[in-house]
């Protein structure tokens, strides 16, 4: 009888923590909704910030994230193969250990880092450390994403091609990172989600740009670290361009979130 | 005895890496050619682990330690070379072509039916597509699979069913011709049906491949074996022709065991 009092309560309190966490998430969708679609308009995509557009923002953001995404998957994928697959005892479990570490580290610690060690020595901000910032984010991402997707294959896929005659990398290869796709395509694109969204590592390092520009040795425009400045803008008009620059951000995040989710129903 | 032995263990043992004593103690063990052997004995008896000293797939895990020798012989010299001894990647893929193994749950990698049972073909540096599929139908021929697959080759084998899917792995161990197939409890996680049709095939099967089966089930090790071997907690206890252990055993614990006395 005690027992299920307790486990009502329990339930109880679950139930309005959760309910809590969903009013605040709604309040702040209906809120960016409401401010961000009355200041939605075509122009805002054929025109540069310097034209009260946020085209180069959405680009610039988009760039560096997939230069991040491009760079990092690679080397994150391969320290994780190389954890899951290849590393025992001590070494790998101080990697992984100081992985996960980089992974809680407050992003704007990673944008002070890629300070000190690019843009300080190159004499300005400019799009590389920005993309560079945004790779340092995702690797431990992918790292993690990595090792986790392959231990949920079954040792006896990997038992099996060997039993075939297979070496090592090229069971790996072959049937490992194939059997464990979806989850590392759901995995990858949440990373790309994450760092998109970011502001922090950006702030000092690509700053932003009220220009068109391609040339990542400058000052790279960006959404985010565009929000922030508009934010604090005196004028309604850059209020009302940030709340639409972040409405477009959420809807991009949301987007590839939902996207990711669909991999992982569809298969698995 | 002048039958011949395809592989021969030889006062055996073997202890996992970091365990504290032998999984297995002073093994003697002889496996005739083309005939069907069968390993018994309660669960945890080391069963699994002697049949996986057979293609050496312990080695994926390092600091396992082997003693004594398991000899197979090569048919063509007729001479018996020591598994144990081997050392360099290039002969444990030799030795993993030369000996198949089937495990309890079906295996089937994440691509076609038919890129599953060229998988090893290919590995075995086959690379003449004509050949290729030849090999691929044949196989699936001999492994009673065909009929149910033919039309839907380029299917993912994630499809099939788990008897289909463990008959697919044996039609992709046998394309590879291994003059040995290790199977771990291949039926423990089949339906009747599809055990039955595993059975049949593996009874097809040692006309050209002399087969080592572990197997949970005394009705299945009495119908489909020609030489049954008890183990019980890391020793062989007794070995002998199927209808000797299971009629007439010489040790007390075989017939408690075959008897269903306990196990
Ligand atoms: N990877 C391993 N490391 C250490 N001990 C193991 C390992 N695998 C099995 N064992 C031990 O070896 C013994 C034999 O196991 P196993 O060969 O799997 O038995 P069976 O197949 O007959 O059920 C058991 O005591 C088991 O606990
Ligand atoms: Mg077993």
């Amino acid at each position: 009888m005690k027992r299920l009092i307790i486990n009502k309560i329990a339930l109880s309190l679950s139930v309005l923590s959760a309910l809590i966490g969903l009013v605040f998430l709604a309040w702040i969708l209906v809120t960016l909704f409401s401010k961000g679609i009355n200041s939605l308009s075509f122009s805002l995509f054929t025109q540069d910030l310097i034209n009260g557009g946020l085209r180069n923002l959405i680009f610039g953001q988009f760039l560096m994230a997939l230069i991040a995404t491009i760079i990092g998957v690679p080397l994150g994928m391969m320290a994780g193969i190389y954890l899951r697959e290849y590393g025992h005892g001590k070494y790998a479990n101080i990697i992984r250990d100081l992985s996960d570490i980089m992974m809680s580290a407050p992003s704007i610690i990673i944008g002070s880092f890629v300070f000190v060690l690019i843009v300080e020595p190159f004499g300005s901000i400019n799009g590389w450390a920005g993309s560079i910032a945004l790779t340092i984010m995702l690797i431990p991402i992918v790292v993690s994403t990595t090792d986790n997707m392959l231990s949920l294959v079954p040792k006896e896929l990997r038992e099996a091609g060997i039993a075939l005659g297979g070496g090592k990398h090229q069971v790996i290869l072959s049937i490992i990172l194939k059997a464990a796709r979806v989850g590392l395509m759901t995995g990858i694109l949440l990373g790309f989600a994450r760092i998109i969204g970011e502001t922090a590592p950006l702030l000092f390092t690509s700053g932003t740009n009220s220009f068109w520009t391609t040339d990542l040795n400058n000052a790279f425009p960006s959404l985010t670290v565009s929000i922030y400045n508009l934010a604090n803008f005196p004028t309604d008009k850059a209020r009302d361009l940030a709340w639409a620059a972040s409405f477009i951000l959420t809807m991009i995040v949301l987007f590839i979130n939902i996207v990711g989710r669909f991999f992982t129903r569809d298969k698995g | 005895m002048a039958k011949k032995l395809i592989m021969d263990i030889k006062d055996f043992s073997f202890r996992y890496a970091g365990a504290e004593k032998p999984s297995l103690m002073s093994i003697n063990l002889p496996v005739h050619k083309n005939k069907v052997t069968a390993m018994i004995g309660p669960s945890g008896c080391g069963k699994s682990t002697l049949l996986r000293a057979l293609n050496r797939i312990h080695d994926l895990y390092p600091g396992h330690e082997y003693q004594g020798k398991i000899n197979l012989l090569n048919s063509s010299s007729g001479e018996n070379e020591n598994i144990l001894d081997i050392k360099k990647e290039n002969d444990f893929i030799k030795l993993r072509q030369r000996v198949g193994m089937i495990f309890q749950k079906p295996t089937p990698f994440p691509m076609s039916i038919f890129d599953n049972v060229a998988y090893g073909l290919k590995l075995a540096g086959i690379k003449n597509k004509t050949i290729l599929e030849e090999k691929v139908v044949s196989a699936l021929q001999g492994s009673a699979i065909w009929t149910e697959v033919k039309d839907r080759l380029k299917e993912d084998a994630m499809g099939l069913s788990g008897g289909q899917q463990q008959r697919l792995c044996i039609a992709r161990a046998v394309a590879l011709r291994p003059e040995v197939l290790l199977l771990d409890e291949p039926t423990s996680a089949l339906d009747p049906i599809s055990t039955g049709a595993i059975e049949e095939l593996v009874t097809e099967l040692k006309k050209d491949i002399s087969i080592v089966i572990v197997t949970h089930n005394m009705q299945q090790a009495s119908r489909l074996s020609d030489y049954t071997a008890f183990m019980y907690i890391g020793k062989l206890i007794e070995y002998n022709k199927t209808d000797k252990i299971f009629l007439n055993p010489k040790e007390k614990l075989t017939e408690d065991y075959v008897t269903g006395r306990f196990g």
